[in-house]
């Protein structure tokens, strides 16, 4: 099953690796994994989606709280939360496809962010069974490019969560 | 008044209160070595760097303290990885500083760089490098908090040759602040009581031990629990001398080379306890049939240890001394109960020793033909009570864990989890420098012992007078076993075909040699040996194709034991 996992981390040299080689030197699946600072310069959070069945993500969330540099691990599956990731996508628009190509990008509220004679680039963000869908929609017209950011989450509701308890 | 950063590494470990390190110089650590000459701490240089992480290791075993190695950067770093994997795994507290190039040249592959902190990332607790000598006293603070802390392990602190010589204030902070890192210590007392109504509500119950109760030295307490309930209680190699092996509800060790009785129990149980072990394959044998009518209450310090091989009907996260403490605690407010409990398990106690009686550890003696067995039956006559006994990896480890009587706490230094031939002489070397008055006995193979042998060149240097026991049989014993029983007897590659002089090897160095392989003279030669001071080695050439039984065929259930060769 597919589980969203954030995880803060001290935003230190090497963290990085720590958790990547943890998840390949025990067979664990990363689906995708994006990392920034948080609003603490000096902690980072990690979105990582993976997948496994019960046994493996209570591995996964107890190696990674095992980790030193780990600070708080969240499991968001089961939880109420926002799911969001964003793509570009360079699409080909010569001039059969230009104005399907637009139409398309208006539908999924994306936006155009470089135009060439011969091509789009689309900006969109949501879910990530969004962008799977205009990825899906846009494939006849010719994808030439394509870049996703791997979804970021938030739980939902008023409290958020800091970096020390 | 400033001081550079080797000297700041070496007050902190002042600071931390060791004595002893080892190591061997080189370039990037030229500073600390210079600087060590004013400092109150003993160092000893091995033979090679993964014999200095191991003799740290031993250290460590036979003291409960924090080992310390030190090595130079490149293939300095690179020799330690072996030492380090080895503590990993079995979960000892270490630090090993390695020397590293100076930042600036970091990354352009200058001499002897190496990226060790990436290399031992998989094998290490945690690692740093320093790259600013103001972070330097908070570091190796850490560095032995974490390593000793929890579940114990080995960090690494790289320190690039141009912060051991630039200069700051030294002060030694006096806490520990790192928000990652709270290891829960208390064990949750509504599972205590949960385990206490499973406890008692258990007919067949075994306490199966490991080197948990080692590490956080509470043998005393897992006395106590066992003879409150009187249940049989089963060790794992790592937990080998914490339970007294001729205690009348001691099993021996369980799994692979396990006791019949031991396996038999662990299969038939209604309740396993695990203390301070974590289920390896090679104690469990085939997961799928491994104590199939149990219930398993597992306490471990480690969260990741619960519910990795096995699944665990009550897990407690704590150390074991505040989890034993809160079982005996809870179980004695119900004196009664517990009283009917033990007197209830006294069927449970005849099937087991029926078992014992039907399976006893045994081997065929011979008066033509020196059996390994013998020597390790032998050696436990005429040693001391508190001796150390250490293994290196194969047949000759298998047959100590089965045949020497162990009693006492933290006198059995073994490599369990990595399985490391070479760890046994420099482990040697280690416990005897922190124990210069015990008796230091290195238990080996022929094949192991050319593994590390250079090494009785620092005994010899530093007057540290371990005696080395070789059981010979010109192989690879443990290798050729299994190649006899599963690859019709083709032995590839593990024959010794040259015979080592052993007796010259240790004269070569100014030990003493002594060999032997009449079955008459093995108590005399290990009589003397003993005797003998300074570095010893005995040989005896035992007979070559002895095998370690009883055996669970790898893969195998625990009652499917080959019981005779």
């Amino acid at each position: 099953m597919r589980h969203t996992i954030s995880v803060l981390v001290e935003n230190e040299f090497g963290v990085l690796s720590r958790i990547s080689g943890l998840f390949s030197g025990r067979g664990f699946n990363i689906e995708s994994l994006s990392v920034a600072p948080t609003l603490d310069p000096t902690t980072s959070r990690m979105t990582i989606v993976t997948s496994g069945d019960d046994q493996v993500i209570e591995q996964i969330t107890k190696q990674l709280h095992k980790l030193i540099d780990t600070i708080k691990v969240i499991d968001f599956t089961g939880e109420d939360y926002v799911e969001r990731e964003m793509a570009l996508i360079k699409v080909s628009a010569e001039d059969s496809s230009r104005a399907e190509a637009l139409r398309i990008a208006d539908i999924f509220r994306a936006k155009i962010v470089d135009v060439t004679p011969r091509s789009y680039t689309i900006e969109a963000t949501g879910s990530p069974q969004k962008i799977d869908a205009l990825i899906e929609i846009l494939r006849p017209i010719g994808i030439k490019e394509l870049v996703r950011s791997g979804p970021v989450v938030v739980g939902r509701g008023a409290k958020g969560w800091r970096s020390a308890e | 008044m400033k001081k550079t950063g080797s000297q700041i590494l070496l007050e902190c470990l002042v600071q931390e209160g060791v004595e002893t390190i080892f190591g061997y110089p080189g370039g990037t650590v030229i500073n600390i070595y210079n600087d060590l000459i004013d400092y109150p701490i003993h160092h000893i240089l091995t033979r090679h760097e993964q014999a200095a992480v191991h003799a740290a290791d031993g250290y460590a075993r036979a003291t409960g303290r924090v080992g310390v190695a030190l090595a130079t950067s490149g293939p300095g770093a690179t020799n330690t990885i072996t030492g380090i994997a080895n503590a990993y795994m079995d979960s000892i507290p270490m630090v090993v500083i390695t020397g590293q190039v100076p930042t600036a040249l970091i990354g352009n592959d200058a001499f002897q760089e190496v990226d060790i902190i990436g290399i031992t990332r998989p094998v290490t607790k945690h690692s740093y490098l320093v790259r600013d000598i103001h972070d330097l006293p908070r570091i190796i603070k850490q560095a032995f908090y974490i390593a000793r802390t929890g579940r114990p392990g080995p960090v690494l602190v790289d320190l690039p040759k141009d912060v051991q010589i630039a200069t700051a204030k030294f002060e030694y902070p006096d806490k520990v602040e790192i928000r990652g890192y709270k290891p829960n210590s208390q064990g949750n007392p509504r599972q205590i009581e949960k385990a206490v109504k499973m406890i008692l509500a258990a007919k067949r119950p075994v306490i199966y031990v490991g080197g948990g109760v080692t590490l956080s030295d509470t043998s005393q307490e897992l006395l106590g629990f066992a003879e409150l309930i009187k249940a049989p209680v089963t060790t794992t190699l790592m937990a080998m001398a914490s339970f007294p092996k001729k205690h009348p509800l001691s099993l021996g060790m369980l799994g692979m080379h396990g006791t019949y009785y031991a396996n038999m129990a662990v299969m038939e149980s209604d309740l396993l306890i695990a203390i301070g072990a974590r289920f390896d394959d090679r104690v469990t044998g085939k997961l799928s049939t491994f104590a199939p009518h149990a219930k398993i209450i597992h306490v471990d310090i480690d969260p990741t240890s619960i519910k990795k091989n096995v699944r665990v009907d009550l897990p407690i996260v704590g150390d074991l001394r505040d989890v034993l403490q809160k079982l005996i605690a809870e179980l004695k407010l119900t004196p009664h109960e517990v009283k009917t409990l033990a007197d209830d398990l006294a069927p449970w106690r005849e099937q087991i020793a029926n078992w014992r009686q039907t399976q006893p550890m045994s081997y065929t003696s011979s008066t033509t033909e020196i059996k390994p067995q013998f020597v390790i039956e032998t050696l436990r006559k005429v040693t001391d009570d508190d001796a150390i006994i250490t293994t290196e990896v194969g047949q000759h480890q298998m047959w100590t864990a089965q045949f020497f009587d162990f009693s006492q706490p933290r006198t059995f230094l073994t490599s369990g989890g990595l399985g490391t031939m070479g760890f046994g002489l420099p482990s040697a070397l280690g416990a005897q420098a922190a124990w210069p008055q015990r008796q230091v006995i290195d238990v080996s193979g022929d094949g192991s012992f050319q593994m590390n042998s250079q090494e009785l060149a620092t005994l010899v240097q530093y007057r540290l007078p371990v005696k080395i026991v070789i059981l010979n049989n010109n192989f690879l014993g443990m290798v050729r076993q299994w190649q006899q029983l599963f690859f019709d007897q083709r032995y590839s590659q593990t024959c010794m075909e040259l015979p080592i002089d052993f007796v010259k090897l240790a004269e070569a160095y100014g030990a003493t040699g002594l060999s032997t392989s009449d079955p008459a003279e093995v108590e005399a030669v290990l009589r003397k040996g003993l005797e003998t001071p300074g570095p010893v080695i005995m040989e005896f050439k035992v007979s070559r194709e002895e095998n370690v039984i009883p055996m669970v065929p790898a893969g195998k259930g625990l009652n499917e034991m080959v019981l005779a060769s």
